[in-house]
Formats: C-alpha cells, structure tokens, sequence
C-alpha cells in the first residue's frame, strides 16, 4: 500500500498493519463531520505518525500513485473540508454534472 | 466512506482531469511531461513568492524593534522632565508595538514552515520529473497498445498525483501570504501614519513637545550662564557647563549605559553636573533615522528575538 501524506511524501505500508490507520481514519472522519477541530487535529496526527513509523518513504525518483492520502501537516479542519467539498465540485471543469 | 481515500480520488482527478481527451497514450506522457515543467517553473516562483513575503515580514519587525527603542528613550526622557502622563502615553504605543511583534512572530514562524515545505515538496517533484523524462522515452520506445497502456497510466497519474500535491503545497502557501499581507498592511499603516516610526521627525507631537522642554530649558540655562557672564562675580570658565546636565537627559533615553545619569534628577543648572560630551544628544537623531535601510537584506529566518522586546514595557 502506499500512503501519501500531502506536502510531505509517499509511504510504503504493508497491508497487514493497514487495520490501525483505518480505526484512526474512522476517528478522523467522525471529528470532521462534527465539526471538532480538537478531535480532528489529534486522529490527524496520530495518523500521521502512524504512517511514518510504520511506513518506508518511497525513493523521490520512483513514480507510482497512491492508494491512500492523508492531509498536509498543520492542516486546519477547515482546509480538509475545502479539499473535501472539491470532490463534488470540479473547479470550472464540464465534467461537473450540475444539473441533475 | 473513508476520509483517506476519498482525499487520494481529489487529488488524482486535479491533475489528470486535463489529459483526459488525449487518445494516443504517448501522447499523454509528452503531454504530461510539458506540464510538470510548466508547474517546475511556477513551483519556483512561488518558493520566491513566500522569501518575499517572509522578508517583509522580518524588515517591519525590525521597524517595530527600532520604533520600540527609540520609545524606550522617549520615556526616559519625558520621566526625566517629570512628565509622567508624557511617559504613560509613549509606553502606552510601546505595548502596542509588543502586540504587532507578537502578532508578526507567529506568521512569520508558519511561513518559515510553509517556505520549507514547499521547497521540500518542489525538490522531490523535480527527482521525479526527471525520472519520468527517462521513463517515459523507454515507455514510448517499447510501446504495445495493450501492454504498456497501463503502465504508462501508473506513471503518468503517478507523476500527476504529484504535480497535484505540489500544487496544494503552493496554494497554501499562498493563503498563508494572502493572511499575512493584510496584517503587513495595517503595520505599514502604522508605521506610514507616523504613530510607531519617525517619533524623532519634527511631525511628531511627543518629540516636539520633548524637543520644546528641552529647547526652553537650555534657554534658560544659557540665559542664567549669560547673566553669571554679565555678573563680575560669576566663576570663569563654567559657561557651557551646565547644558550637559539637560542633553544628558535627551540622550539617556537610547543607551541603557546612560541610564544613571537620566535617573538623577539633579537641577539642571547644577554646575558640577557637566562631565559628558555634549555634543550627544545632537548625534543621537540621524544615527537613529539610518538602520531602517540596513535591514533591506533581513536578517535570516528563525531570528526570534527578532520578535521580542527587550525589557519591561509596561
């Protein structure tokens, strides 16, 4: 599996230890549609040690994508949720299906 | 559904949203390939874009520290006038300079953080441009449909997931500015309005009332010389000294080394007060006009006490 932690690099992390980010991605997902910025920068940095410590940083000149990415360090709840938001809405792209 | 995940579809889709139409997979990595140096060159720019405005940063903190020093010297002078109320309102701004500092240190910490982010960002960007240049030429060279189709996909959304993370990188950034140039603004206000720099300029009302007290009182002072000059039993030799004792005042406010002398609130007319060069209060005011200029370089990042007053303002 390899991990993306934005502005920071990707991670390779065996899958059998996968189960501890998840329960730490569930935490993160509850504190943002709550609306805790408490909660949330606690699971984020969690998560993001966990990655790191578990994880091995890909090499720079290896290209692959990621299966999973987590938010910048210092990200704010609010800028994950700006991020978030995006999915639904393509800036100014046609591929937006506005008018259902 | 899951928060990382959903995060890895958002970046994915920014950066291969325009290669979608492209129908000839090699295409798509020449295509690929001209945007990621297209982003190189804005990535760039935008690393000079937060020095820049990191730089700003530093240089009106060095304003507030020299408006602050010299507000210091102020006060000093106005208590050793006896003009306590004089004092109180000049410590009063002198706290209002503690703020804007304090405000500065914490934006100029998280631009330093963002300024080496994104440079760390930008450098793993450009290993990867590189790399796929090379990957892509053996791609292209060893091309069959089927085959290679999917692993020119994995590399062209590998590197595009990068460009995209790059891009976020530099978009924060930018909002980090854009944060901080509103409050650089109201500084700058501050400081063009007068109320914080240029204390010393005649357009100040602090000064000129200082510079008055002082002005009236060495007229009298010279008043009192002329008269022991005029009066036949007027000790020779002592004309002039007295003045000392009243520029001293003036110039115990920029060193802390003179404070004794300003702390002593001997008459000014006392004879016997005149051992320092009197030339010091005059030589205070240019000097004090000048380092504003030498700070155009700013001094490197992480120089907290840039940030901090020295001693109790309050």
């Amino acid at each position: 599996m390899i991990v993306r932690i934005l502005n920071e690099g990707q991670f390779e992390v065996d899958g059998a230890t996968m189960d501890r980010l998840e329960a730490l991605d569930a935490e993160l997902a509850v504190a943002l549609a709550g609306g805790d910025e408490e909660q949330f920068q606690r699971a984020l940095a969690a998560l993001q040690t966990k990655v790191r410590s578990i994880g091995r940083p890909v090499d720079a000149t290896t290209i692959v994508p990621s299966d999973l990415t987590l938010p910048a360090p210092g990200s704010t709840l609010a800028e994950v949720q700006d991020l978030l938001a995006s999915e639904e809405v393509p800036e100014g792209e046609q591929t937006t299906t506005s008018n259902k | 559904m899951s928060v990382m995940k959903r995060l890895t579809g958002i970046v994915q889709a920014k950066a291969n949203k325009a290669l979608d139409r492209v129908e000839d997979p090699r295409e798509t990595l020449d295509l690929s390939y001209e945007k990621q140096i297209e982003q190189l060159q804005q990535v760039r720019k935008g690393v000079a874009d937060v020095a820049t405005a990191r730089k700003r940063i530093e240089l009106q903190a060095k304003q507030l520290q020299d408006s602050a020093t010299k507000l210091q010297g102020q006060a000093r002078q106005a208590l050793g006038q006896n003009r306590e109320d004089l004092a109180r309102e000049i410590l009063g701004r002198r706290a209002a300079i503690a703020t804007q500092l304090e405000g500065l240190k914490g934006q100029h910490e998280q631009l330093v953080q963002q300024e080496d982010r994104l440079v760390a960002t930008t450098q793993q960007l450009e290993a990867r441009v590189q790399a796929f240049r090379t990957q892509k030429e053996t791609l292209k060279a060893s091309y069959t449909a089927a085959q290679a189709q999917t692993k020119i996909g994995e590399a062209v959304s590998g590197i595009s997931e990068s460009m995209s993370d790059t891009g976020l990188a530099m978009q924060r950034a930018q909002d980090k500015i854009a944060q901080m140039q509103a409050r650089a603004g109201a500084v700058d206000e501050l400081l063009a309005s007068g109320a914080l720099t240029d204390l010393s300029g005649s357009s100040d009302p602090i000064q000129a009332e200082l510079d008055k007290m002082t002005a009236s009182s060495q007229v009298e002072l010279e008043l009192s010389q002329l008269k022991g000059e005029i009066a036949p039993a007027g000790p020779a030799g002592e004309i002039g000294a007295g003045a000392p004792a009243v520029t001293e005042l003036a110039a115990g406010g920029a060193e802390t080394a003179a404070a004794p002398a300003a702390t002593a609130p001997g008459s000014a007319a006392e004879p016997e007060s005149a051992a320092e060069p009197e030339s010091a209060a005059e030589e205070e005011e240019p000097a004090d006009g000048e380092p504003v200029e030498a700070a155009g370089d700013g001094p490197k990042k992480g120089s907290d006490d840039l940030f901090s007053l020295g001693g109790g303002a309050s």
